[in-house]
């Protein structure tokens, strides 16, 4: 299909998409930029006025500011260390002959499919709710008190939430690299010697790190947009011990009607997801080609 | 296998992997269970054997009028992927059967714009809305998923467009076929399981989006997310008509995803882990 | 009906000359062999003249007429693929069919040729099937069907018996080898394989890097190679080389013997050797011979012949069918 004419329609054919994300791109995120530079609250909007970088600097002086920025990489951290670690496990037990492996896929991919809202509540109400909840019949069975799940580890319970829903995932691409692996190498390191432990560090971990990477860096794209487990759950809080960077900046746009603030805290987002991606490219990036 | 697996050894990995596997799967379970309750069952304790009531399912229709969430969801998911695919079909075939030097860079270019935290336009887009009368609309929200999920549309098609021997389309054209009937007889055939792949599942992302369904929604268009999110103040202790309103939510994408395993796989690592 | 004809064909893909200056005649009815290593351009030119590609420079006449630049559908030529390029989705009859579906042909016409072909081919049970559920040889020959339905000017074939296991590339061979004293159409044939070229070929034409090499009947590029290059690409096992003194001796920079045409004795010989390795195939024995003149050299000798991995032997070379190379490798006639 490569002469002239094609060439041509090929073009027209791409354009509508490329327009559509570019200005999909550029224009909002323009809009961001210049509402970071104004002082402007919905509430007020007769008072508009330029603000220079004056919600920058207010950012910098908020506490809560770096609490969230904190929270972020804590929360992103916490469920890339547990979806990770707990999906190359899952996957290994996964790949063992056993009955009923069709099946067992099934359950174990099932949270990925539930909507954000729906798995908060089932774990804000059915499990750690601390009067009715599954732990606290737990706890009570093994005459513990029980726990106030987010009044007292807001943060680590909705990395629980969001780890449950991701764990799947981590876990099908990992079962899929590892099942990618060729058979012949194993019996080849079988028969040079190699026992389990040796097999999965020097054969099957370097096989499956091009997964992981992938795993990691797909997960933090997601991740850093937390929003709809901390709405449902804990709002943000008690105060901002469960606020994230999405969660500041939405409470500032729509509780508190700071355009402007919140348009600064968007370009702080940017720069952060793009500081991220920066370093986790370089880190892991040569795993990728 | 070097050797046979004995029958203790497969056992044991059943047992094993069935114990993780159910622990994962609970919290669905437990769901559905609660549905099939009655309020007072509901909060009386810990059981996993329901009276197989569906008083909470009746109810959920009836006192919150259940369907409106319901078919707005369908019409945002099944609305965006058409619109998606109108956009993303000719772009992926042009990429994959006419590539040039900058493709590669180009595709790179809408993975990143995936990237992008929806944070950072929250405020451009909310006013925009707001301004152009499309805060609260179906349409509005079907544009925006679109746009979200396009990235991943593209690249899964170009993948499976990829996948087609262009021998097969060359001897389509030795065959005597024109332009557009080697489209239509030879590749549009071969594309449509590919198509279909990624129409599953952009309906499951469009179905769980939960930031913009919920920014940009109040009554009319909220689909089930929103739905669902405005259940959680501490009045909503009616727990069965909870979980009867979150099975009904979740199950029709749960029973998707179990047949769209191959396809998640190969759309969201964007091709990279097949 | 069915005269291929290329004059000045150029094709180059940007700065990079894949063929650089092809003239070429095939006549009506000829099966032709495209023959040569990997890369050295026969697919590209099988490729042009199919028009799936378009030339640089030059011309393609097919029956007298231009086709140069014509879209491949014009040419009434018809192609089978090296990895049979069949539609998936569609049967074995409706995948025949779709050469005569795309001309607009009646559907009862396109019915009785498709079993007209079916039959010539042995398809006539598999029609309902699809080519996943079919072997490879089967479905090799459904790619032919739908290439005989065209009643093309010339069939064209892209290397395709290199999918195909050993026993089956035989069988296949042969067949296609009778379809054409069959159907007596001029076949264009592309292979790697210089046995399929020697076996089914009227005319060879033996490329190297996009270039024409010779082009002859089989016996002909057998028996007189032009040169060093042709001479060690026909024939199995290579012809032996040898340069210094036992070429000067002869006249030539180089001289070649192939490996059948060399005496073996265990007594008397021109040049004295010592085995390594021995191949004993029963009907032949093969003999890879160490000697000092003339280097290693491969035998091959007819039946069994008795030696063993250490052994001494004699070598006499048949000097009437000695080969001689000038210092450019051009043969010496």
């Amino acid at each position: 299909m490569a002469t002239r004419e094609t060439a041509k329609l090929a073009r027209i054919m791409r354009a509508p998409s490329i327009i559509l994300l570019l200005i999909w791109m550029i224009v909002p995120l323009g809009m961001t930029l210049y509402f970071s530079f104004l002082n402007y609250n919905l509430l007020t909007p007769g008072q508009t006025s330029w603000a220079g970088f004056f919600n920058y600097s207010y950012f910098y002086t908020d506490p809560a500011f770096f609490q969230a920025i904190w929270n972020t990489l804590v929360l992103v951290l916490g469920v890339l260390l547990i979806t990770v670690l707990g999906g190359i496990a899952i996957a290994l037990l996964i790949d063992q002959p056993m009955f009923g492996q069709g099946i067992v896929r099934i359950l174990v991919i099932s949270p990925f499919f539930v909507m954000p809202p729906v798995a908060a509540l089932i774990w804000k109400n059915m499990i750690m709710n601390p009067s009715y909840g599954v732990f606290a019949d737990i706890a009570r069975f093994v005459g513990a008190n029980p726990v106030d799940w987010f009044a007292q580890y807001p943060l680590f319970s909705i990395i629980i939430i969001v780890a449950w829903q991701w764990l799947p995932f981590a876990t099908l691409i990992l079962l899929t690299a590892l099942q990618s692996l060729d058979g012949e190498q194993k019996e080849a390191a079988e028969m040079d010697g190699a026992g389990f432990l040796s097999r999965f560090i020097h054969l099957t971990l370097p096989h499956m790190a091009r997964a992981i990477t992938v795993v990691i860096l797909i997960q933090t794209i997601f991740l850093l947009g937390i929003y709809a487990e901390i709405l449902v759950t804990t709002n943000g809080g008690p105060g901002y011990a469960s606020t994230n960077l999405v969660f500041l900046i939405y409470r500032a746009a729509r509780l508190n009607f700071d355009i402007g603030g919140a348009a600064a805290g968007g370009i702080i987002a940017v720069v952060l997801a793009n500081f991220v991606a920066f370093f986790l490219m370089r880190a892991v990036g040569k795993n990728l080609d | 296998m070097a050797r046979a697996v004995t029958s203790r050894v497969k056992l044991i990995n059943t047992a094993a992997a069935w114990f993780v596997a159910l622990l994962i799967f609970f919290p669905i379970l437990y769901t559905i269970v609660t549905s099939l309750k009655t309020e007072a069952e509901a909060i009386a304790g810990f059981n996993l054997i329901p009276s197989f009531s569906f008083e909470s399912y009746v109810a959920v229709q009836t006192q919150n009028d259940y369907l409106k969430p319901f078919m707005n969801s369908v019409i945002l998911a099944v609305g965006s992927t058409i619109l998606a695919l109108i956009v993303a079909i000719p772009s992926a075939w042009a990429m994959a059967f006419s590539p040039t030097r900058r493709t590669k860079d180009i595709l790179m270019w809408m993975l990143s714009t995936k990237m992008m935290p929806a944070v950072a336009v929250l405020v451009p887009i909310y006013l925009i809305f707001l301004r152009t009368g499309l805060m609260d609309t179906r349409i509005g929200l079907v544009i925006m998923l679109m746009l979200i999920n396009l990235p991943i549309v593209i690249w899964m098609l170009y993948t499976y467009f990829r996948e087609i021997p262009g021998e097969i389309l060359e001897a389509a054209r030795m065959d005597g076929a024109s332009l557009w009937g080697e489209i239509w007889y030879v590749l549009t055939p071969m594309a449509v399981p590919g198509i279909a792949s990624t129409m599953l599942l952009n309906v499951i992302l469009a179905w769980n989006e939960s930031f913009w369904t919920i920014q940009l929604t109040t009554t009319n268009a909220a689909p089930l997310t929103a739905f669902i999110a405005s259940f959680s103040s501490p009045q909503g202790l009616f727990w069965a008509k909870l979980s009867a309103a979150s099975t009904l939510a979740i199950a029709p994408i749960l029973i998707m995803g179990w047949f769209s395993q191959k396809q998640l796989v190969r759309g969201l690592t964007f091709g990279a882990v097949k | 009906m069915g005269t291929i004809a290329l004059r000045n064909v150029n094709k180059s893909f940007g700065a990079t000359v894949i063929i650089p200056d092809i003239n070429l005649d095939i006549e009506d009815g000829e099966f032709v062999v495209f023959v040569g290593p990997s890369g050295c351009g026969k697919s590209t030119l099988l490729r042009l003249i199919a028009g799936l590609e378009d030339t640089t420079s030059g011309h393609i006449s097919i029956d007298g007429r231009d086709v140069t630049g014509e879209a491949p559908a014009k040419r009434k030529l018809a192609m089978v693929f090296q990895s049979y390029a069949l539609y998936p989705h569609m049967t074995v009859a409706k995948n025949i069919a779709f050469p005569l579906k795309m001309a607009g042909e009646d559907k009862a016409v396109i019915d009785k040729k498709v079993r007209d072909a079916a039959r010539i081919l042995n398809l006539t049970d598999y029609l309902e099937r699809r080519p996943g559920q079919l072997s490879g040889g089967q479905r090799q020959r459904v790619a032919i069907g739908r290439a005989i339905v065209r009643q093309p000017s010339a069939f064209l074939f892209d290397e395709p018996l290199s999918n195909l296991d050993a026993a089956l590339r035989g069988t296949m061979r042969l067949e296609i080898s009778e379809l054409h004293q069959q159907l007596k159409t001029t076949m264009v044939y592309v292979t790697h394989d210089q046995i399929e070229a020697m076996t089914m070929a009227d005319k060879i034409v033996v490329l190297n890097a996009g270039k024409i090499e010779q082009v002859g009947s089989p016996m002909d590029l057998y028996k007189a190679p032009k040169n060093l290059f042709v001479a060690q690409f026909i024939g199995s096992p290579k012809m032996n080389i040898s340069e210094g003194a036992p070429a000067g001796k002869h006249g030539a920079k180089t001289i070649g013997f192939r490996p059948e045409h060399i005496r073996i004795s265990l007594s008397e010989g021109d040049y004295k050797g010592r085995v390594g390795v021995a191949e004993h195939l029963g009907s032949d024995t093969f003999l890879h011979v160490h000697t000092e003149e003339i280097g290693t050299v491969n035998v091959r000798a007819n039946g069994e012949v008795a030696v063993r991995h250490g052994d001494t032997v004699y070598l006499t070379l048949d000097a009437d069918r000695l080969h001689r190379f000038d210092a450019d490798g051009l043969a010496i006639r």
